[in-house]
């Protein structure tokens, strides 16, 4: 059941799903991980505004996860998490570390969480996967998932093949747990579409990048902020790791090149390193601009605490609009 | 039907390739075109098939049908 209002300007605002209990926050709303970019400073912003702030640990060094985990707790003392890359070569180290440390929640991303899932639930970790399929849902719910967050192909990065409105259902049906929408949701209309299908929270990522507390160069979030509806593209089918991002001269040669037939290696090489010279280094037209189909809604840079209050307030409106539909069930 | 010829069926739901393309030495990402969603897929279907649980640890290590054939067919002997 999903219970909210919003009683004007100043007051406190109440939205409350399954997920608000079992993550223990005040919105379903979690801030989604990216890479390099959503550190310490970030997620606290987002606990603290009442949703999950996620720190994005993917490709990550050890030290430097301490170093946020701590920037988090100095800032909030509101539950918060920690995005783990799978593949990644020192995943036992992180695993090892977010235990010693208590993190409340670990989502999951680039491969199957199974074989850490049983270590990081008996130490009390919350364990999310992001799927992209209803049969890793299922699998993954059932090894222990707490939740699962159902990514669509609208999503920014690393991307599956299902669109949100498609997937999320699917899953909603297929696992006991909450399902989490992720992948094209930026407002509160996105936000109540996904509660719509079932959902009892979201993930929102791109939107995030606009926020004042992300660690990322101006001139990508320049990029995000200017993009239009049609402006992100696929890259990388041919290497079966497709990654959605908004076009630019990195992403016409990748594509060329792609055209040509050309292999995995030469593919793979030619994309390394691009992602952070543009999230990092400010290089937006030789990096890689990581961005969701929505983007072309973020218009503004705006602090995290006012990115949630502002979806929760919208949702809100959204709520009460629907509510307003006139219609009669027949039974 | 053998487990093979159960692992073919299920091989040709999830990838719609002829069958006879699917033999025992077939490795599923370099000769069948199976991406990690599609062997969980896989894995969930014989899963429900033979009434069995396949652990992690032992899926990963699952890389060709005449591997999975063999895990099967020794988890329904035992």
């Amino acid at each position: 059941m999903v219970v909210c209002c919003y009683a004007g300007e100043g007051i406190r605002m109440y939205f409350k799903t399954q997920l608000c209990d079992l993550l223990n926050i005040e919105y379903p709303l979690i801030q989604g991980a990216m890479a390099w970019i959503a550190g310490g400073r970030l997620a606290a912003a987002v606990s603290q505004a009442g949703g999950l702030g996620v720190i994005g640990a993917s490709g990550a060094q050890r030290d430097w996860l301490k170093q946020e985990i701590d920037t988090v707790r100095r800032h909030t003392t509101k539950p918060f998490g920690v995005n783990l890359m799978l593949a990644a070569p020192n995943i036992e180290e992180l695993v090892k570390l977010i235990i010693e440390e208590q993190v409340p929640v670990v989502t999951t991303g680039g491969g199957n969480p199974g074989p850490y899932m049983e270590t990081l639930k008996q130490a009390g970790v919350k364990v999310i996967p992001v799927v992209a399929s209803v049969a890793l849902a299922k699998r993954l719910s059932r090894l222990g998932a707490a939740a699962i967050i159902a990514e669509g192909t609208e999503s920014g990065g690393h991307i599956g093949e299902m669109t949100t409105m498609c997937l999320v259902p699917m899953v909603v049906d297929a696992v006991e747990v909450p399902v989490i929408a992720a992948g094209g949701i930026a407002d509160g209309r996105g936000f109540m579409a996904a509660l719509a299908l079932g959902a009892q929270g979201v993930q929102m990522g791109t939107r995030f990048i606009c926020a004042e507390e992300c660690n990322v160069s101006d001139a990508y979030r320049e990029k995000v902020i200017k993009a239009k509806d049609r402006d992100t593209l696929v890259c990388g089918q041919a290497t079966g790791h497709p990654v959605r991002a908004i076009h630019n001269r990195f992403t016409r040669e990748y594509l060329k090149l792609e055209k040509t037939g050309a292999g995995k290696e030469e593919l793979e090489e030619l994309g390394r390193g691009r992602y952070p010279a543009a999230a990092v280094e400010g290089k937006v037209d030789e990096g890689s601009v990581l961005a969701g189909q929505i983007c072309g809604l973020v218009s503004k840079v705006q602090s995290a605490e006012e990115i949630v209050l502002d979806v929760i307030k919208d949702a809100c409106r959204v709520k009460s609009l629907l509510g307003g539909i006139a219609c009669q069930s027949q039974d | 039907m053998s487990v093979f010829e159960e692992l073919r069926k299920i091989i040709v739901e999830i990838k719609d390739i002829p069958e006879e393309d699917i033999q025992l030495e077939s490795k599923f990402a370099e000769d069948l075109e199976a991406d990690s969603l599609d062997i969980v897929e896989m894995l969930m279907l014989l899963e429900e098939q033979f009434d069995i649980q396949i652990p992690e640890e032992e899926a990963a290590k699952l890389k060709t049908v005449q591997q999975v054939v063999d895990y099967v067919e020794a988890r329904l002997n035992a």
